[in-house]
């Protein structure tokens, strides 16, 4: 264990713990809040203590209410999450992968331009594409489909790029030509030589695009007019207006209110809390993908 | 048909030689990206700027449209509740994300992986789901730190969410769901100054603070430059947060309160897609500036000059 030399002073122990409590209890308290929100009932969210545990039947009931609303809407949206987040994930491992292979191991004229157009745009925030990608949808009359959202999210420059370090700083370009000179053909390097050894970043790939278009709001919010076509995070949207807990007069006909948008939250994004859950090392490699080959 | 070519090249051997057997089959493999890179980064931008430059009849115009929604009264508050809401959410994120990283190094190390996750997982909670959360739970009404929004003298959530209060509220929301994932990668800043430095220096006397401000933080400075750039790209293009709070207010919040917003209201309320455009090239351009003085000044990303 990194042990400092110099004892260091309570005073300093006690910033230490005082700063990390802080910090601790920012980021984890609304997260316990939330869970037991889903547990109680309105009445008892306002009155009891922030803290205290409901019963399960409330959890049930909030259920009862939100599946109510618009006839099982909440199901229907987690359906289109689940079908547009996974259609794209299946599009960009199938192009992501073999272009970050490609930058990292071929030379092709305009190699290098590619890779440094790919990381202008990865760095750029997907939110700054929405209206130029809706406006060309709809000069095309794509918008309103569930293309005109599968498609943009199964564009991922970072995905690229992701494989583009993997492949140039763990597979020696010596190993492929020595299946070359075996008689290999390009296609037969990239799917006997390369593919088994890409499995971790396959993963990483997968995780950061599946965990950005899950969560991504702006884009179907803009192109989908339907509700019956709303992914998850558009579906919060609609029920946070309909809720008569914000919404006086438009909040009649629900019972939307405190335990049934907390448990909508926590339904929502369960996917993604349980990817995060199981793949701790690779967000923390994926995160630094760009100090691995300073 | 390129396996005898392979061979051929490949007997040659030398560094180049090895990876460049083939020309033609590199294009094969990034074909199906570039595709989409065209279909859905470049020509959606070509026709952003075109629709920017022309009006509903495809007649040129110049720069009417960009000097048409300047003028719009909504358009310099937009940008200035942006502007407000960047200095105070890249404030408090170079500060907190920067002291926090330093002292989870400085001390428990194994306790520190435990507290990185804790801090890194609202990230799960990211757009719709952290701005709903935060909307029930600053409710004075309901909020487990009721007593001290009330202590602030605001007793309903319509105080909480006052105009004025909105570039606080969204740093709050920024912070909780984004802090974690950049104090990891501070972290991992940190982690890569040779042990040896820091034990050089704490020989010659240095003290924590001293090490910290004279050799930790220069080491990582390319680092914080990183994330203060990519905060303020992605701090530019808030839509989620305002969007949904204006929902809330009672009518309180513009549905304009930030470009994008307008930008959407332009092209979905006004159904005048020129002047959206005109304002969607705005954000592009800012965006990416932003990139470009990562790519190119930050020397973060290896661009591969072979």
């Amino acid at each position: 264990m990194h042990r400092t030399r110099r004892p260091r002073s309570l005073a300093a122990r006690l910033a230490w713990l005082i700063v990390m409590t802080l910090a601790v209890l920012f980021f984890c308290v609304p997260v316990v809040w939330l869970l037991l929100a889903t547990t109680k009932t309105d009445g008892q969210i306002v009155r009891d203590n922030p803290f205290s545990f409901g019963s399960l039947t409330s959890i049930a009931d909030a259920w009862h209410h939100l599946y109510a609303f618009q006839e099982g809407a909440i199901l229907t949206w987690l359906k289109n999450s689940a079908l547009y987040t996974f259609g794209a994930l299946a599009i960009t491992l199938v192009t992501s992968i073999p272009a970050g292979y490609a930058l990292a191991l071929t030379q092709f004229i305009g190699r290098r331009m590619l890779l440094t157009i790919t990381m202008l745009v990865m760095l750029m925030p997907t939110a700054a594409m929405v209206l130029p990608l809706y406006l060309g949808m709809n000069a095309v009359h794509l918008d309103g489909t569930i293309w005109s959202v599968i498609l943009p999210f199964s564009f991922f420059p970072f995905g690229v790029y992701l494989t583009y370090i993997y492949f140039s700083s763990n597979v020696p370009a010596d190993l492929l030509s020595a299946a070359r000179i075996d008689g290999c053909s390009e296609w037969q390097v990239f799917r006997l030589v390369a593919m088994p050894l890409a499995k971790p970043v396959i993963a990483l790939v997968g995780f950061f695009n599946f965990v950005g278009n899950w969560n991504n709001f702006f884009l179907p919010f803009v192109m989908l007019p339907d509700s019956s076509q709303y992914p998850a995070q558009v579906g919060l949207n609609n029920l946070l207006a309909a809720s008569p807990l914000f919404n006086t007069s438009s909040g009649t006909g629900n019972q939307i209110m405190r335990p049934e948008l907390a448990l909508a939250t926590l339904v929502t994004i369960v996917p993604v809390l349980i990817v995060f859950l199981f793949s701790q090392r690779a967000l923390v490699a994926g995160m630094l993908a760009g100090a691995t080959k300073e | 048909m390129t396996t005898h070519l392979a061979t051929e090249r490949s007997g040659r051997r030398g560094g180049r030689s090895a990876r460049n057997p083939v020309g033609r089959a590199g294009y094969v493999f990034v074909s199906g990206y570039v595709l989409f890179l065209l279909a859905f980064g470049v020509l959606p931008t070509g026709y952003a700027v075109w629709l920017a430059l022309s009006n509903s009849r495809n007649q040129l115009v110049g720069i009417g449209n960009f000097t048409r929604t300047f003028t719009d009264y909504r358009f310099g508050p937009a940008f200035l509740h942006i502007g407000l809401y960047l200095v105070i959410w890249l404030a408090s994120l170079m500060i907190l994300v920067v002291l926090l990283s330093l002292m989870l190094h400085g001390r428990m190390r194994r306790a520190s992986t435990t507290l990185r996750f804790l801090f890194y997982l609202p990230g799960a909670l990211a757009g719709v789901a952290s701005v709903l959360l935060f909307l029930i739970l600053l409710d004075p009404a309901a909020s487990p730190v009721g007593w001290l929004l009330k202590g602030f003298g605001w007793n309903t959530l319509a105080q909480v969410n006052a105009p004025g209060h909105l570039p606080v509220l969204f740093t709050v929301i920024a912070f909780w769901t984004g802090a974690g994932g950049w104090i990891v990668v501070m972290y991992g800043a940190l982690n890569s100054i040779p042990d040896e430095v820091l034990e050089a220096a704490r020989i010659d006397g240095a003290s924590t603070l001293q090490i910290a401000l004279r050799i930790q933080i220069p080491m990582i400075t390319k680092w914080i430059a990183y994330m203060l750039i990519l905060a303020f790209a992605a701090g530019t293009q808030l839509f989620v947060e305002p969007q949904l709070v204006s929902l809330a207010s009672w009518g309180m919040i513009p549905d304009s309160w930030s470009p994008n917003q307008l930008s959407y209201q332009y092209a979905f309320q006004a159904g005048d897609f020129n002047g959206a455009a005109a304002l969607s090239v705005d954000l592009l351009v800012l965006g990416l500036a932003c990139a470009a003085l990562v790519v190119f000044r930050t020397g973060l990303f290896d661009r591969d000059e072979r």
